[in-house]
């Protein structure tokens, strides 16, 4: 028997090895999407909702021209990072106060631990009543989304920091000050990093919901449910994947923040 | 040179709170330490060794008894003493130089001088060349040197070790243990090693406190009167462990150096491979 390495078939050119490492993440996406236009040039396919890779682009080259594309984008990033910045400072702030505090704990913890068992989809309702179904209610959903994640990790990160740490601040005489900014901060900071990057994608994945659930205005979200509505596949498939590469884009730059700043870190 | 303290301790005791009734950790312990005077301190875990270091640094307080250094009774920490722990809590998110600069945040001197003493500790723990270096860059005997100097960099007039070496590989260990008497004879401060590594009690030093648990009290104290830099291949240096390691052959003390070491027959073995 040869060993795969050996073979000298023209099969090993489609063995995941054979293309560098860089590149190997585009391995599936490019053998999905030939897959994708190989059925749809086979002609077997002839069911309307089967569209071909070429209508997609079509439709998202109209959806350019027209403006409606980067209208619907603009509107659903702009609630997105609204909802993301407030969700996430607030629990940036009341998860450093409760790590930090432990008064403030004990008298916030038992209430937020009860919330939090709420599913976010519970507070629609509520939220829809309070707000109505515009800009303000969506960027609420989205902010309570993004909130969760970021004060959880930021809790759980401060107070985690190492007694040890904080013992040798002790030995050296700091002050209170001193060893929130320059122990307890640093500390905490990859677990804090971690919530705000989990905070991150529950916000996207929360502006999609917010204009699923309420519905009035433009977005991503209605190019999709517009597209279902008028059986247009191609608006359907567009935004599935922009709302993909939008979110990978998110993880990407989370990614490279988050070791920006924690470059100590062996990895 | 940094000025060198005397530290008394008298009738110290320590309690803690263990279901609801108080434990005596340390009972009756009572010890005066000269300026400059290498005081090391073994006995086996649970003796409370490491809990009379942190009353002395002053990590730990509620204790009976008193202890003072200069006369003055210790009430919590101080810059005036150092402390070198058995993991090396250096921050991680920091490089060499910013770690033994921590010590230096609270203290009066001007940039130019902080930057010189920094440069200093570094270079009197020998490693030059390793100021930008992360801890996870370094080796554990480095880390532990970059702890002593940041311990150092203060000036403080007693340095407290609290096993500081005990996770560290034999050859370094032994380097270790050169570099720090090295260093006590460079700087002349007092400092105070807590070790249940026999010989590293003996390399370092002038008196060793031996202490047996529950409660933790001094059993008792051997001088030794080598001449430094110590053989530790000399028939005194092997006497005076012999003496020390008697301490631990009776009852309590050998039941956990047993724990230590699993088989109790490579004991014998083990006191005279050094």
């Amino acid at each position: 028997m040869t060993s795969p390495n050996r073979t000298s078939s023209w099969l090993r050119y489609l063995h995941p090895a054979a293309v560098p490492p860089a590149l190997r993440g585009w391995v599936l996406p490019a053998l999905i999407l030939f897959l994708w236009w190989a059925g749809y040039a086979s002609g077997r396919f002839t069911n309307p909702l089967f569209v071909s890779p070429g209508k997609v682009v079509d439709a998202a080259l109209e959806l350019i021209r027209t403006g409606t594309l980067w209208q619907a984008l603009s509107a659903s990033l702009t609630r997105d990072l609204a909802g993301f910045a407030i969700g996430t400072l607030a629990g940036l702030a009341l998860g450093t106060a409760l790590g930090l505090f432990r008064l403030a704990e004990n008298i916030f913890n038992p209430t937020l631990n009860a919330f939090k068992q709420v599913s976010i989809f519970a507070w629609v309702p509520l939220i829809s009543l309070w707000f109505g179904l515009g800009d303000l209610a969506k960027i609420a959903f989205i902010a309570l989304a993004a909130f969760w994640p970021a004060f959880i990790n930021t809790l759980a990160a401060v107070r985690g920091v190492p007694k040890e740490l904080v013992e040798v601040a002790r030995v050296l005489g700091w002050n209170r000050q001193q060893l929130v900014r320059r122990v307890v901060l640093p500390a905490a900071l990859p677990g804090i990093f971690s919530g705000v990057y989990l905070a991150l994608i529950y916000a996207w994945l929360a502006t999609l919901g917010s204009e699923y659930l309420l519905t009035a205005g433009t977005g991503i979200g209605n190019l999709l449910t517009d597209g279902q509505e008028q059986f247009r596949m191609d608006y359907v498939l567009l935004g599935v994947i922009l709302v993909g590469l939008i979110g990978y884009g998110f993880t990407a730059l989370a990614g490279g923040v988050e070791r920006y700043f924690t470059r100590w870190q062996r990895r | 040179m940094a000025h060198a303290a005397t530290l008394d301790i008298r009738n110290l005791g320590k309690h803690y709170p263990v279901s609801g009734e108080p434990k005596p950790v340390l009972e009756n312990i009572s010890l005066s330490i000269k300026p400059g005077e290498f005081v090391s301190i073994v006995g086996a875990s649970g003796c409370g060794k490491s809990t009379l270091l942190r009353l002395i640094i002053g990590l730990e307080q509620d204790y009976q008894g008193e202890i003072a250094l200069d006369g003055q009774r210790i009430t919590g920490t101080s810059l005036n003493r150092g402390i070198v722990f058995q993991e090396h809590r250096l921050f991680p998110w920091l490089t060499v130089e910013q770690n033994v600069g921590l010590g230096l945040l609270n203290s009066e001197q001007t940039p130019a001088q902080r930057q010189k003493a920094i440069q200093e500790h570094i270079d009197l723990v020998g490693l030059k060349g390793f100021e930008g270096a992360y801890p996870y860059q370094l080796s554990g005997g480095m880390s532990q040197r970059v702890a002593i100097a940041r311990a150092l960099v203060n000036r403080p007039e007693v340095l407290l070790l609290d096993e500081p070496f005990g996770a560290l590989d034999a050859l370094t260990r032994n380097y270790l243990q050169q570099e720090l008497q090295r260093i006590w004879e460079q700087e002349g401060i007092t400092m105070i090693l807590v070790t249940h590594d026999v010989e590293e009690a003996v390399y370092l030093g002038d008196r060793i406190v031996v202490m047996q648990p529950r409660p933790g009290r001094i059993k008792r104290i051997v001088d030794v009167p080598l001449a430094r830099p110590r053989d530790r291949g000399s028939y005194d240096f092997a006497a005076i462990k012999e003496d020390v390691l008697q301490e631990f052959g009776d009852g309590k003390l050998v039941a956990d150096l047993a724990l230590r070491r699993p088989d109790p027959l490579t004991a014998g073995e083990w006191h005279f491979a050094w």
